[in-house]
């Protein structure tokens, strides 16, 4: 006989063990071991998906603040550019006002330099002409300067034209006080009582004289009552020779020469 | 010759005795156990695992899909029975290259053993699974009338079982034998090699018959789909 009957139920039995013993010490450890494995692995691909999400999110956070990073530095430097402008704007023109300042000082320095030269000029020539002029003027003839410069005025006064006449004769009538004459130097008695009696001659006055000496005349006579004035100057033909000289210079006007050299002409009887 | 281990008698106690086949697989139960007991010992659960960790994992993940690819919907339910049935019949198998090693899946003691425990738990399953009248209620499809032969079906697959591991296993020993007496050095040699094999097909056939019987025998819910191999 094959089979044993003892044997076919030990080995059963036998084999009952066995499947306990192998679930007991197999396959139990073994699947938890998997289980425990596998659970981990998704634990931790489930953490480096929330890690890369997490970075993702940062990267976005990140990229999201250097766009904004840029856009305000886009501004501010737009901003500082405009300053900038602005600021160098500003100082420009402040140099060129500076410079125009200066320019204007320079010229106005170089315009006054210029009068004192001409002053200079003028008063050098003004006495060397009255110089040159007083030699000549004894060497050609035994009179005095003084002599010719008094009969120089009263021709003056004789060749006043009519209506400068007409206004000069109602100002010596109208005038309260005395007429003031003027001299560079102190005029005898006779060439004072010449003047007086050209002066009643001329233009009617009857008043009193009154004689003066004034330095800052360039050696001439002027006879003026009540606002009006008659004036013989050797000035007259300094002026002339000044505005040669500025002509000549090419810098100031004539014009504005003439107002430096007469500021009083405008009021003058004469011109 | 004997053809069984069962006729190798270490101690006899009127009906109880101590024969080689008995021996023989409380050897292999102890190698099965310990070795388990040592590997399973120290378990890494990390990424870093010993080679022998591999090993039973691979072992046993291959049988835990090997059940779920017939059908069985929760293949560690089955893992216990079925698994230890394989590991069983085919370390029995290896074993053979060890002289003196008399496989206990020779004995046709064993083998309907084995059998019989299939033949329990199938229905065993089923019922659990269907239910008591669920699953005698397949006896009687697709009609009453087929219900002997059901039954004869039943009682014949599990002789069948039996017998052919018996066969096999005890058809490999015999030729082994005959062959050292004829040709005694290069052939028994290749014969084992065969012997190796074919034990290992037996123990993948055995167990999958087994998996396919439960299989038949759960109902709908227990299936992962309808059974692909019927018997």
């Amino acid at each position: 006989m094959l089979i044993d009957w003892f044997t076919v139920i030990a080995q059963v039995v036998n084999f009952l063990i066995l499947v306990w013993l192998m679930k007991r010490f197999l396959y139990a450890p073994i699947l938890s071991a998997i289980d425990a494995r596998e659970k981990r692995i998704a634990a931790e691909l489930a953490d480096a998906e929330a890690k890369q999400s997490e970075a993702q999110r940062e990267r976005d956070e990140f990229k999201h603040k250097n766009e904004e990073f840029a856009l305000q530095r886009k501004a501010m430097l737009s901003t500082a550019t405009l300053e900038v402008q602005t600021e160098r704007q500003r100082l420009l023109e402040e140099a060129r006002k500076a410079s125009e300042d200066l320019r204007a000082g320079q010229e106005e320095a170089m315009r006054t330099d210029f009068r004192n030269l001409g002053d200079e000029i003028m008063r050098r020539s003004r006495d060397e002409v009255f110089a040159i002029a007083r030699k000549t003027l004894d060497d050609l003839a035994t009179e005095s300067l003084e002599e010719h410069m008094v009969e120089a005025f009263i021709r003056r006064c004789r060749a006043v034209g009519d209506v400068e006449k007409t206004a000069l004769q109602a100002a010596f009538k109208t005038a309260a006080g005395p007429a003031l004459v003027r001299s560079t130097f102190p005029l005898p008695a006779a060439q004072r009582k010449a003047i007086e009696l050209a002066t009643r001659e001329v233009f009617a006055f009857e008043g009193q004289f009154q004689f003066e000496t004034s330095p800052d005349l360039v050696s001439g006579i002027t006879l003026s009552v009540n606002g009006y004035e008659v004036a013989w100057s050797i000035a007259d033909y300094l002026l002339a020779l000044k505005q040669n000289v500025g002509d000549l210079l090419s810098i100031q006007s004539p014009a504005e020469e003439q107002k430096e050299l007469h500021p009083e002409d405008g009021a003058n009887g004469h011109g | 010759m004997q053809l069984s281990p069962d006729e190798h008698i270490f101690w006899q106690y009127g009906f109880v005795k101590l024969n080689a086949t008995i021996v023989f697989t409380w050897a292999l139960m102890l190698v099965l156990a310990v070795g388990s007991k040592i590997i399973t010992g120290k378990l890494a659960t990390g990424l870093k695992r010993s080679r022998w960790q591999n090993l039973m994992e691979i072992v046993v993940v291959a049988m835990e899909n090997q059940i779920a690819e017939v059908g069985l919907r929760e293949p560690r339910r089955f893992l216990g029975f079925i698994g230890t049935l394989f590991l069983f019949v085919a370390i029995a198998s290896l074993c053979t290259i060890i002289p003196g090693f008399k496989p206990p899946t020779g004995s046709l003691s064993t083998t309907v053993a084995l059998a019989l425990c299939v033949f329990v738990v199938v229905p065993l399953f089923g019922i659990e699974d269907q239910g008591l009248i669920g699953y005698f209620k397949s006896y009687l499809e697709p009609t009453v009338i087929m219900l002997p032969f059901n039954i004869i079906g039943e009682i014949s697959r599990t002789l069948a079982l039996s017998v052919r591991l018996f066969g096999n296993m005890m058809s490999g020993e015999m030729i082994i034998g005959i062959l050292l007496t004829i040709t005694p050095y290069i052939f028994p040699i290749v014969m084992t090699l065969l012997g190796l094999l074919t034990g290992m097909v037996q123990a993948y056939i055995f167990s999958v018959l087994a998996t396919v019987y439960i299989a038949a025998a759960m109902g709908d819910q227990g299936l992962k789909q309808e059974p692909e191999a019927q018997q």
